[in-house]
């Protein structure tokens, strides 16, 4: 692995680890958040990023300080994985017109976790479109709220027209083993298409 | 949101590091992503230090990323990235980017330990 890295000082505290990141995206109340801080071994953090009036991002800061502003949250957890690497879990904001944000979330991105809700498989759809553009890997976590009706994992795949080859799972975004076997599915699935590019 | 109102009536919190970072555009100097790990190499406590850099130092003292340094200092990360390429110019810090890919997909060897990893949670 090669790694970008200014100049280290001689007798400086190391940076010997780097970092990856895994995105959970899904509709807006769909469970992100839950899931985030379920794995996490921190409690889930939050940062802001700027918006403008016309809610695009602020990619520039002359005159913000003057300017009319609103904030975006975003959510996220981390788990250490080694002493070489850690894993950040971004919770991606559901609303629509957070998008913007999405292009530097999905940018060097491992993978992504598209939750579903099956009472609005809908407000699903445009983060499975999102990630097929993109040519982000994803699979679809099928969250069982306790009031949903459940469906089995093939009804949801056919009704969220995905493709054969990406999995579905169910989950509870508030069980902790819950989620380590979608995330391990979601590696499962990159170490998967890796073997494939390359037969 | 509004720092409009804040900035007309009584500087608040943010005011002062959006004076500081102003007129800076978020590229900046160095590539920071929001998962690029950042780690100061000088204490927090040094005397003259403006005050919104000491905060970056001292939530910085052990490896983090732009994304925690941001949440600790409670600012948003386009200026924290401003306010870190200062410190990195003036060798307060060191950065370490997200590992490079030669292509498309990550290394075989990264996804395998980070799936060993979750499975060991
Ligand atoms: N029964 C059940 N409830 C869940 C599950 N996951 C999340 N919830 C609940 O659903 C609500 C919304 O969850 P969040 O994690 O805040 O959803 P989110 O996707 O982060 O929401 P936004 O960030 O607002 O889009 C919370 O009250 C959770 O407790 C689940 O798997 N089962
Ligand atoms: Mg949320």
């Amino acid at each position: 692995m090669a790694f970008a890295t200014s100049d280290p000082q001689v007798g400086s505290p190391a940076l010997e680890q780097s970092a990856v990141k895994i995105l959970i995206a899904g509709g807006f109340g769909v469970g992100k958040t839950t899931m985030v801080g379920s794995v996490s071994e921190i409690a889930p953090l939050r940062t802001e990023e700027l918006l403008t009036d016309a809610g695009v991002a602020v990619d520039d800061l002359t005159g913000v300080a003057t300017k009319t502003t609103t904030t975006v949250a975003l959510d996220f957890g981390k788990i250490t994985i080694s002493p070489q690497i850690v894993l950040y879990l971004f919770g991606t904001p559901g609303q629509e017109r957070f998008w913007f944000m999405w292009d530097e979330l999905a940018a060097g991105a491992l993978g992504a976790v598209v939750l579903a809700d099956t009472r609005r498989l809908d407000s699903s759809f445009a983060a499975i479109d999102f990630f097929e553009h993109r040519q982000v890997p994803f699979i679809v976590g099928v969250n069982c709220f306790d009031d949903a009706p459940r469906y089995p994992v093939e009804a949801v795949r056919d009704a969220l027209d995905l493709d054969p080859d990406v999995p579905a799972v169910l989950c509870d975004a508030r069980d902790r083993e819950s989620s380590k076997a979608v995330l391990a599915t979601l590696l499962e699935h990159l170490i998967d298409l890796g073997t494939a590019a390359r037969a | 949101m509004e720092y409009e109102s804040e900035f007309d009536i009584s500087p608040g919190p943010l005011v002062r590091p959006f004076a500081i970072a102003k007129g800076r555009t978020r590229p900046g100097r160095y590539d920071l992503d929001m998962i690029t790990l950042v780690v100061a190499l000088a204490p927090a406590d040094r005397p003259g230090l403006m005050p919104e850099y000491a905060e970056i130092l001292e939530a910085a003292q052990r490896p983090q990323s732009v994304a925690e340094v941001a949440a600790a200092v409670n600012l948003p990360m386009a200026v924290v990235k401003v306010l870190l390429s200062d410190l990195i110019e003036r060798g307060d810090m060191i950065f370490r980017s997200p590992p490079a890919r030669t292509t498309q997909r990550p290394d075989p060897k990264l996804l395998q330990a980070v799936l060993d990893g979750i499975r060991n949670l």
